[in-house]
């Protein structure tokens, strides 16, 4: 996906992107609203990532000017602070969402989702692998023709192994993506939402293989 | 404000005033009283002593020198005319020389004797009574020698004191009158006099907490310096107020930026790092940085209700629709636990009075505990209620309860279960809470369910 990234400080910026990055996603960076309204001219982008606070005014009016204008893309904003009124103001400024800082960005993830499904979603969302097709934003499989809901785990379990087939991922990693740091996780977690998502996978030809002692990796015979 | 200088003015301006005002006519009254009394005394002792005179000179000018001595004609009409003024005794003495030829031999002589043709007045204790004497003295020519002729008429002043009295009588009348009008007129003017600080304190006092615009009411000449004092302190604390309102705002900005930083590149690091020992550092890191947001997040939303409780406005809130709202924004938190969050019993508006502000960050604090206590794949329900006047929302959880915790302790500040140390947390979340229900005047309750789990109860009075 392409992101539009409305922040003013650099090394927030930077990192934010980075991270985007190692998901597949492209970021493009605007350190002002001027930025932002250039950046808007000259691409397209599946989601706005707006700051609130810019040096050149406040990302509220911004996103009015923008929406009164027809500009129509999703804009999920981030604050730094937290109430729901604040969110209600938000939202009538024309906001899809918001999210405090700082990010999780297992949450950002989510929220996104949420937000593109809500929109109907991006075309190219739809992902084909070997005899499989994987919408993210529907959080469905389906296998020669028959459609598989994922539970939000198995979803993002799926959408880290798909990023990169073949590759394995120890289960520290998938456990450090999948659960949050604030909670306490056994083991052996990993292992359930695995075992789940080998059901949903059951009669297609992608499967998820236990690398002894190294961790799991998704192959397609 | 206390000490021996305030209790100096203390009582009410109001009576003060009404009592010198009543003191003023009182003094006034009296001094009516006593002036009619002294002009009425003099008059009627001008008019008494006119008619002496006039008697007494009428009995003078008849004084005859004849061969044998001297004559005098005490004529009737010359005492009826003096009887005009009542019933008042009448006593005369003529001397001729020294020697007394007729009347009372022991009525009063003048300390001087009169020597003009005018008559002398002066007033002598007689027998048991006053009198008021007129002498008249007058040179005969008798055997060629002059003698002198000396004509004494004494008067009691009964009547002349009855016509004084009356006329006093009229005074004291007159003045209690007066003093009987001067009350209700004190009364009146002090009201009037009150009546633009009234309405001055009556404009102050139907602001609301947060109005805090200059007063601009009319006012007398001398409540302007107070006025003046009233707009500075108001504007110093709007001052003070909108200071604090940034300050929480710039706080939250200050601190969650850097924070931010911290995560994301945590992250990074941990995404790209294989070394297990890295990976755990860098786990304790985020751990760390998301511990410092939420207490920062929470030390801010606690000096938020503590500044919104101080300027409490309530409105109309609808329980039903914050609820609905704070579930909205917290689903896909949730939604990552792989917890259902259901919000029940929301058909009807939920309605109370209160600031939606503290109230959405007391429910937003209940729902977090809830979503941070549950074990995934979950159910965290939301049940709106609404018995004995009050309105509320149970949050309950399907998580490690309490563990016999006393749930009263728990609201304490930075106080936490003894069951959460795998959990990150302020300890700050339940006091938000507490501090919410207090300033609303409401109440929280928190219940382990017996069948696993917590029910957090917030209510409010229904309105």
């Amino acid at each position: 996906m392409r992101f539009l990234l409305v922040e003013d400080n650099a090394e927030l910026a930077r990192s934010v992107r980075d991270l985007l990055a190692l998901d597949g996603h492209g970021v493009d960076w605007a350190a002002t609203l001027a930025d932002a309204t250039d950046c808007l001219k000259a691409a397209t982008y599946d989601l706005i990532l707006l700051d609130i606070m810019l040096p050149d005014g406040d990302g509220r009016k911004f996103l009015q000017a923008q929406r009164r204008t027809g500009q129509d893309t999703a804009v999920i904003v981030m604050t730094a602070r937290s109430s729901v009124s604040d969110r209600v103001d938000l939202l009538d400024s024309g906001a899809d969402d918001f999210i405090t800082k700082p990010v999780d960005f297992a949450e950002l993830e989510a929220r996104v989702r949420a937000v593109l499904r809500r929109r109907g979603g991006a075309a190219q969302t739809v992902r084909q692998y070997a005899d499989l097709s994987f919408n993210p934003l529907t959080a469905t499989l389906a296998i020669h023709g028959e459609t598989r809901d994922l539970r939000n785990r198995e979803l993002r379990l799926f959408e880290i192994l798909l990023a990169a087939p073949d590759r394995i991922f120890s289960k520290d990693q998938l456990c450090d993506r999948l659960f949050s740091y604030a909670e306490s996780v056994s083991d052996n977690a990993i292992e359930v939402y695995v075992g789940r998502l080998r059901k949903k996978l059951a009669g297609s030809a992608v499967r998820i293989e236990t690398v002894r002692g190294l961790g799991y990796r998704l192959t397609a015979t | 404000m206390t000490g021996g200088r305030s209790t100096q003015f203390r009582g009410s301006l109001r009576a003060r005033l009404v009592i010198q005002l009543l003191v003023i006519a009182a003094v006034l009254a009296v001094m009516l009283y006593f002036t009619v009394r002294v002009t009425a005394d003099s008059a009627a002792e001008a008019t008494q002593d006119a008619i002496l005179g006039a008697a007494t000179t009428s009995i003078a000018e008849q004084l005859r020198a004849t061969d044998t001595g001297i004559e005098v004609d005490l004529a009737y009409a010359t005492f009826s005319m003096l009887g005009a003024i009542g019933q008042d005794r009448l006593f005369y003495r003529i001397n001729v020389g020294e020697a007394v030829v007729t009347g009372y031999d022991d009525l009063p002589m003048p300390d001087v004797l009169p020597t003009s043709l005018a008559a002398a007045f002066y007033t002598r204790p007689y027998l048991d009574t006053q009198l008021r004497i007129a002498a008249v003295r007058r040179t005969m020519v008798v055997e060629n020698h002059p003698v002198p002729v000396l004509v004494l008429i004494g008067q009691t002043r009964a009547g002349q004191q009855a016509i004084a009295d009356q006329l006093a009588n009229r005074a004291a009348l007159l003045g209690l009158g007066f003093f009987a009008l001067a009350v209700p007129l004190s009364l009146l003017s002090a009201s009037s006099v009150f009546k633009p600080i009234n309405r001055l304190a009556e404009a102050v006092g139907r602001r609301g907490p947060r109005d805090l615009r200059p007063v601009r009411h009319p006012a007398p000449l001398e409540l302007a310096p107070l006025v003046t004092a009233l707009n500075g302190f108001v504007a110093r604390l709007r001052g003070a107020l909108s200071q604090t309102e940034t300050f929480i705002a710039e706080a939250a900005h200050h601190i969650r930026t850097p924070l931010s930083i911290l995560r994301t590149q945590a992250e990074i690091a941990l995404r790209q790092s294989d070394n297990e020992q890295t990976r755990a550092r860098l786990r304790t890191m985020i751990r760390a940085v998301e511990e410092s947001a939420r207490s920062a997040s929470q030390l801010l939303d606690h000096a938020m209700v503590l500044y919104r409780s101080d300027q409490l406005e309530p409105v109309a809130v609808d329980l039903a629709q914050i609820t609905r709202s704070v579930a909205h924004a917290f689903a896909p938190a949730a939604d990552l636990k792989e917890l259902l969050l259901v919000v029940e019993g929301d058909g009807a508006p939920r309605m109370t009075r209160g600031d939606p502000m503290l109230i959405e960050a007391a429910l937003r604090n209940m729902v977090d505990n809830a979503i941070k206590y549950s074990e995934p794949e979950g159910t965290v329900r939301l049940v709106l209620t609404d018995a004995a006047g009050m309105v509320g929302v149970d949050v309950c959880d399907q998580g490690r309860g309490l563990s016999g915790a006393n749930p009263v302790a728990l609201t304490a500040r930075f106080s936490r279960g003894g069951n959460v140390a795998d959990v990150v947390g302020s300890g700050l979340g339940l006091t938000i809470v507490t501090e919410v229900v207090a300033a609303l005047g409401g109440s929280f309750r928190l219940t382990e369910q017996p069948e696993g789990g917590t029910c957090a109860s917030l209510h409010l009075p229904r309105h």
